[in-house]
């Protein structure tokens, strides 16, 4: 065909630069080291040998905010619990994603009562919502796959920066 | 059918803490007088080994008023390998039981407990702030008369209508 | 930027009678570590006085994981409470479940089968085991061993697999029911657990060999995080906490349940009191827990795995097409619930914590009028304030660790 081909015999490779940019994130998205409940225990193992998360480029765990792409709720949040996670989020680097881990993240699950938050998404936005109680660790990593998806697919003049509206 | 040795803490705290003696499946239960508590504890420590303290808890009887708790003390002796729960009665207006932070540690954070979950008082207590919920939060939850709910379960496919009545975190 | 709830904080004015004069005058300095920190295995706070790298005082705050478990079981029958009682210590699903069916069967006086009875206790102590084995995986993360984390999650997916088997879910199971199992254990069990019982010893010599002379372990943990006997009774520790400073108080050996009387098996106890003991006490306890469920395989009678009480068991699905009564008990039993007797009821296991009780008192209907949990990290938390005094602060995590606290287990 055209130039492409041309190029590619040559070893270049030509792309979109929002193709690029989406492919650069998916492929270093460090999640925070942040833990609630059950589901963190699951997301430990999704972390360890049997599952292990780094063979796609998402184990790295960092438990700075300030160094982390994703959160990931992994587990009920209480609402004492709740402004603290806000303040997690805002701490965050743009662009950033949050995963609701489990039921209880995603919707309260089976506590409806006083002290839980009705699902996380009343607190921060949450791109994906990962169901089980708790989820088998191929499902949270199904879920982060999915979330890198969505961010592939995201245009550069969608993403909002800090301190400026869209 | 009681234990030998627990009958006989039973008849001293009958005898000396006006205790009334009952059983519940097997195990004994003593009510006694929120002003007796201390001592009758105390004697329970010293003299018969109840060195450990199980768990403190209370039952909330509303809309009874008198009594409207019962505080629950769980002792354990180790070495007598014997169980007892002591009873407090409390009335519905201005609940109060004295702490027992002298004679155990681990009272503390279970009184504390009490009066963030129950709204009971602690008298002479060290350290009395909420410990479960958030130290702005009104009402005491484990009350028969707090509800329980937060939210109702929307039995509804519209997302509108589920946006409607949730708020949203935003960017 | 919107945020629905204010953030709490905590005042110096609110906590100045547990910290020192210094930290008012300003000499010490107050740190905060927590409720998102990498090491405080869940989301504790703990506000920390500190002289440079020495801890002056520590003052934890919890609560940050409150559901409103108690609670919510006073709405809810007997039967469907009982799948609350999984998420509150989630390393210890099924121990719950056994604390709570105890209680439950206490009050209604309904004996249960004895090979209910044994399988039980094979779970039990299988999650004593996967319990033991995040304790020993994470705690001995926060000292700086990676690779055994690594070792233990990897047995840990074994054990998992076992409850999978029998349940379907691989945390949350509620396979024990009031009166016995949800179903008997397929035919693949017995094999699957013999599998663990051929492996895990080696396994265990494997960590042990990581852990137990390594100096960099021992200068670590030893004559860190010490607590005598007295003060830990006085504290309410239990489990491996209490025999790690020389108590050999084990409800399994003491006040026997389902059947523990029967197996042999030791407590083991150690008596210096500090983080290195309480790691030897529960690296011991994950290979008397071998021994229990070998013996308790081995002996495992045939028989029916519930009670045939049908006023609190449902009929199996067989008999709802033939008996009319059983369908009505079907019907009564996924609707209203059982009706429990009047009275409370204090039942406690020993939960790889220490001591897991349950307070349940009944007004007679079908719901209970309240549950209370005493749980025991709970109290092995509160210690720490104790514990923490004097300490630097890179102990401070050793510590957490060696009190083994879950968090869900702590605010319920």
């Amino acid at each position: 065909m055209g130039v492409e081909e041309k190029l590619a015999n040559m070893g270049v490779v030509t792309t979109t630069l929002e193709e690029a940019i989406g492919w650069g994130r998916t492929r270093a998205m460090w999640p925070m080291l942040f833990g609630l409940a059950c589901c963190a225990i699951e997301m430990m193992a999704a972390q360890a040998a049997d599952y292990d998360m780094s063979r796609f480029g998402m184990e790295l765990m960092r438990p700075s905010p300030r160094q982390s792409d994703l959160m990931i709720v992994a587990g009920r949040v209480s609402r004492k619990m709740a402004p603290v996670l806000r303040h997690l989020y805002d701490q965050m680097a743009e662009p950033k994603w949050v995963i609701a881990m489990g039921d209880c993240a995603s919707s309260g699950g089976l506590f409806n009562n006083y002290a839980v938050v009705q699902g996380v998404d009343e607190v921060v936005p949450v791109d994906i919502y990962v169901s089980g109680c708790p989820p088998r660790p191929e499902a949270l990593i199904g879920g982060i796959m999915a979330l890198h998806k969505k961010v592939e697919k995201l245009k550069i003049k969608d993403v909002i920066f800090d301190g400026e509206e869209e | 059918m009681m234990d030998k040795a627990l009958q006989s803490i039973v008849q001293v705290l009958e005898k000396e803490f006006a205790g009334e003696a009952e059983e519940s499946f097997g195990e004994v239960q003593v009510l006694v007088s929120a002003d007796n508590l201390v001592a009758a504890s105390q004697k329970l420590h010293d003299e018969f080994g109840m060195t450990f303290l199980s768990t403190i808890t209370a039952v909330d009887y509303f809309p009874q008023k008198a009594p409207r708790f019962h505080v629950v003390y769980i002792f354990r002796s180790m070495s007598e390998n014997l169980q007892l729960s002591l009873r407090v009665p409390l009335a519905d207006e201005a609940p109060v039981v004295p702490t027992l932070t002298g004679i155990y540690n681990n009272a503390n954070w279970r009184e504390r407990e009490l009066w963030d979950m129950f709204g009971i008082e602690v008298e002479g207590h060290p350290d009395m702030r909420r410990i479960l919920m958030p130290k702005d939060w009104e009402g005491h939850p484990l009350r028969k008369d707090y509800p329980l709910g937060y939210e109702e379960p929307q039995f509804t496919f519209s997302f509108e209508d589920i946006d409607l009545s949730k708020p949203k975190g935003e960017i | 930027m919107t945020t629905p709830y204010a953030l709490p904080e905590m005042s110096l004015d609110e906590v100045k009678h547990l910290v020192s004069q210094r930290a008012l005058d300003g000499e010490t300095v107050l740190l905060n570590m927590g409720p998102q920190h990498p090491s405080t295995h869940g989301v504790l706070r703990l506000l920390l006085e500190l002289d440079g790298e020495t801890i002056v005082s520590c003052v934890p705050d919890i609560g940050f994981l409150h559901t409103g478990i108690e609670k919510n079981m006073e709405a809810k029958t007997y039967l469907k409470a009982e799948t609350m009682t999984d998420r509150l210590d989630y390393l210890n699903t099924v121990g719950n479940n056994f604390a709570y069916c105890l209680a439950v069967e206490k009050m209604l006086d309904i004996d249960v089968p004895p090979r209910a009875q044994a399988i039980r206790v094979i779970l039990a102590e299988l999650q004593r085991i996967a319990s033991h084995l995040v304790w020993l995986g994470t705690s001995s993360l926060d000292v700086a061993a990676m690779s055994v984390f690594l070792y233990c999650f990897r047995e840990r997916e074994i054990i998992l697999d076992v409850f999978e088997l029998v349940s379907g879910q691989r945390m949350m199971t509620t396979y024990m029911r009031p009166g016995g199992l949800w179903r008997d254990v397929p035919i693949e069990f017995d094999n699957a657990v013999r599998n663990i019982l051929n492996t895990f010893p080696q396994r265990i010599d494997e960590y042990e060999a990581l852990l137990t002379k390594n100096p960099i372990f021992l200068d670590r943990t030893m004559g860190i995080g010490k607590i005598s006997l007295e003060e830990a009774l006085s504290w309410g520790l239990s489990g491996g906490s209490l025999r790690g400073s020389g108590s050999d108080w084990d409800l399994r050996k003491k006040r026997p349940y389902s059947g523990y009387e029967q197996y042999d098996f030791e407590v083991p106890v150690e008596q210096e009191g500090d983080v290195y003991a309480r790691y030897l006490v529960r690296v011991h306890e994950m290979r008397e827990s071998l021994k229990i469920i070998k013996q308790a395989l081995d002996t495992l009678p045939f028989g029916p795995v519930r009670s045939s009480d049908r006023k609190v068991v449902p009929p199996p699905r067989s008999e709802i097409g033939e008996s009319m009564e059983s369908l009505i008990h079907h019907f009564k039993l996924w609707t209203e619930g059982f009706s429990v007797p009047k009275g409370s009821v204090y039942s406690a296991v020993e939960s790889p914590r220490g001591e897991l009780g349950v307070f349940l008192e009944s007004d007679g209907g079908t719901k209970p009028y309240r549950v209370h949990w005493r749980t025991p990290s709970f109290n092995n938390l509160e210690v720490l304030s104790k514990l923490a005094k004097g300490l630097m602060i890179a102990d401070l995590v050793a510590v957490i660790g060696s009190v083994d606290i879950v968090l869900g287990d702590v605010d319920r």
